[in-house]
């Protein structure tokens, strides 16, 4: 196991170094608030000749993720990032390499959606990104956000995958805050990610066709097979998750749980906010209650078992959302429900919307939400339907 | 430039000749699904045997990709990628810069491979006309062609911006109110010669040797090259499959769709007409202008009368 040194630096600086250390070939881009930082720097380090790269300053969203689609296609290692508005630009063509199964890495530092008009964090973009067939992962911190990033490449390039893959981090949570964290020496990076050489390359030595058009005797097929490579990604995810705990020591899970040994009631998060609800258990714990996290790491493939597994001591389940599915309630806790509902129908589940738009969420309010939490799951065994509710929103 | 009757006897026998020199690969095979007499699927051919073997195409959701390219076969034997209608500007943009990047960091030898984009018109004057400035604004070295056949063929004949003034499409239909097409068609070479790139030119499959010539001239330039290719379609003008030749031919004899080049700023007539076809002979045959009175067609006459004289201006000719 190799040890790093302990340095103190941004989310966005973290994620930098990481494209840096992987030694990206090509990178495209457009500004967006709070992703921006994470451009400027890899720019910088173009500039500075600290990392030899192609960067392409295209002029919108569409034609980053476009430019990284052809880039990739080439056999290039590419890199990408956006947010908010920026990703809902690019949402057309993020489709493109996962049903061309081209490895693209990006990095979305989440950010509420218009309007009104709002820079600051939430959910909503990553939510309106479910269905686009890229592996995707949250981090709650920077040494997460750049060993996520590492990862990210390690899995997308494996060549039993090659889908694309995303990681979220929030945005000004984590893009713009300082943090210690350690950072791995450059050489162990680029042993955990060797070069790779793209199979299907667009090279005139060997021509290939590249995304041809699929009248109904073919589409279905095409789209079962990407599904079925989509799903078996899930077993490659993992073990580059336990080569990079024996190479760096640090350990990820699809589903990561904290303090439940005994827990019979447990909230689900995902991202930074997991970090503050931790504090929140730590204090309830210390009161004496039986109460537990569990952090949603893998959000596709989505880790059906692991959840199920999370879950399985647990009366009640309170899942916390940092988005709206406007006139159906919290999407994360749609998917839980349905992840859970042939396993668990006994299982309490309440539904929590709190964090939008960069609202703080409050000590105060895990607390209320894990001990309400409970009194609503009464109810609901009882028989009752319970709405979301929303957490933190001035009346 | 001189007119038709002006050759010399080289440049005849040349004219004559220099076809039974041309490769007779086909780089895009035959066997493909486009429409009988389709200019694009002509125009694609002689390109493609410009391009040689070394080359990566990228190609725009339209006609030609449909029909090329229809699973699980393929018209391809170049190397060649679809993503998206409106992205080629940047899916060439990306391709050209992994090369780029791969060959100066020493993992991959430098074969001198050229990068191509193709599109329709919509792909290129309205949905991709960002992309396509991104691109050519940064400079990669690429050859983007236009295939124009004047509307949204692909989609069923609906205009685009590059639809003729009074043509019929099936979104802007012949009415009480309307004679089709109320705008006259968008100015896509001028637009692209103000980004100040090195080689611009314009080009109909009806002149071979001209296309292929220009193509080359494309894919020789440093930086970033464009050609704008009229390609006749029977389908959507309404004229006869066999007329594609000529309908080509008449655009260009009218003035309609003036051939010339611009060469790092520089115009230049390919072929040039001292005293132009009137129009009407272009545009009384296509079933998309039946419907055009007299008064209509003087309208264009005197549109295109204005346009090429500016054009030849420009040329400095005289
Ligand atoms: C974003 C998007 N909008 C609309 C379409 C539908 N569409 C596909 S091809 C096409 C028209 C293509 O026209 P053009 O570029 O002129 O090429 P042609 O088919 O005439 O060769 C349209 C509208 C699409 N594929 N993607
Ligand atoms: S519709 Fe027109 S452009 Fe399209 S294949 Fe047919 S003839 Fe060619």
């Amino acid at each position: 196991m190799t040890k790093g040194r302990l340095v103190g630096l941004e989310g966005s600086f973290a994620i930098a170094e990481a494209v840096r250390m992987v030694n990206a070939d090509v990178i495209s881009a457009y500004p967006i608030t709070p992703q921006t930082h994470i451009v400027e720097r890899l720019a910088e380090m173009i500039a500075d000749g600290e990392l030899d790269a192609e960067f392409i300053c295209v002029e919108s969203e569409h034609s980053a993720m476009s430019a990284c689609v052809g880039a990739s296609a080439a056999g290039a290692r590419v890199f990408t990032c956006s947010a908010g508005q920026g990703l809902e630009l690019m949402h057309e063509v993020l489709y493109i390499p996962a049903s061309m199964r081209l490895p693209v890495v990006a990095v979305a530092a989440n950010r509420a959606l218009s309007g009104p008009l709002s820079v600051w964090c939430d959910h909503s973009d990553a939510m309106a990104l479910r269905d686009i067939g890229w592996i995707q992962i949250f981090a709650e911190n920077n040494q997460q956000a750049f060993d996520l990033t590492v990862c990210a490449y390690r899995m997308a390039e494996d060549q039993d995958v090659l889908f694309p893959a995303m990681v979220h981090i929030d945005g000004f949570y984590l893009s713009h805050v300082t943090e210690d964290m350690e950072l791995p020496a450059e050489a162990d990076v680029a042993d955990f990610i060797p070069d790779y050489e793209y199979p299907f390359v667009l090279d005139p030595a060997k021509p290939v066709s590249m995304g041809c058009y699929g009248p109904p005797f073919i589409y279905f097929e095409a789209k079962m097979a990407q599904n079925v490579a989509f799903e078996a990604s899930k077993s490659k995810i993992l073990e580059v998750w336990k080569v990079f705990k024996e190479t760096f020591g640090r350990s990820y899970e699809p589903v990561e749980t904290y303090r439940m040994e005994d827990a019979r009631t447990a909230l689900l998060t995902m991202g930074s906010i997991s970090e503050s609800a931790m504090l929140a258990i730590d204090e309830l714990r210390s009161e004496g209650k039986a109460v537990g996290l569990i952090r949603l790491r893998l959000w596709r493939p989505f880790p059906f078992a692991e959840l199920r597994e999370a879950v399985k001591n647990l009366d009640c389940l309170l899942v916390l959302d940092r988005a709206i599915s406007y006139g159906m309630g919290g999407p994360v806790c749609g998917e839980v429900k349905a992840a859970l509902y042939d396993k668990r129908q006994d299982l309490a589940i309440v539904s929590y919307i709190a964090g939008i738009g960069g609202r703080d969420v409050t000590l105060d309010e895990f607390k209320y939400m894990i001990n309400r939490g409970e009194e609503k799951a009464q109810l609901v065994t009882l028989g009752e339907e319970l709405e979301p509710e929303i957490i933190g929103v001035r009346e | 430039m001189r007119g038709e009757g002006e050759r010399n006897d080289l440049e005849q026998a040349a004219e004559l000749f220099t076809p039974l020199l041309l490769t007779t690969d086909e780089n895009f095979a035959p066997g493909h699904r486009a429409c009988i007499g389709c200019g694009e699927a002509l125009a694609v051919r002689h390109v493609c045997k410009a391009l040689g073997t070394n080359v990566i195409v990228v190609n725009a959701t339209g006609c030609i990709e449909i029909f090329s390219s229809l699973l699980p076969q393929t018209t391809w034997r170049l190397p060649w990628i679809h993503t998206l209608f409106e992205n080629v500007g940047a899916v060439v943009s990306g391709v050209e810069s992994a090369y780029k990047a791969r060959i100066r960091k020493g993992k991959i030898p430098d074969r001198g491979v050229k990068f191509v984009g193709i599109a329709g018109d919509g792909g290129t004057t309205d949905i991709g006309l960002q992309a396509l400035s991104g691109a050519l604004e940064r400079g990669h070295n690429i050859l983007y062609c236009c295939f124009d056949n004047e509307a949204y063929m692909n989609t069923g004949i609906q205009r685009s911006s590059s639809t003729p003034y009074g043509a019929w499409t099936t979104t802007a239909p012949v009415g009480k109110h309307s004679i089709g097409q109320m705008t006259w068609k968008k100015n896509m070479p001028e637009i692209v010669v103000a980004h100040r790139i090195p080689y611009m030119a314009t080009a109909c499959p009806s002149y071979p040797l001209d296309l292929m010539e220009k193509v080359q001239k494309g894919l020789e330039t440093e930086g970033p090259a464009y050609l704008h290719i009229l390609s006749v379609c029977p389908t959507g003008w309404r004229c006869a499959p066999e007329e594609t030749i000529e309908f080509g031919r008449l655009a260009v004899e009218t003035g309609i769709f003036p051939l010339y080049e611009v060469i790092n700023g520089d115009y230049r007539m390919s072929l040039d007409f001292p005293v132009l076809r009137p129009v009407k002979d272009y545009l009384r045959r296509q079933g998309r202008f039946r419907h055009l009175t007299e008064k209509d067609i003087d309208r264009i006459q005197a549109r295109v009368d204005e346009d090429y004289a500016k054009l030849r201006e420009k040329a400095g000719v005289k």
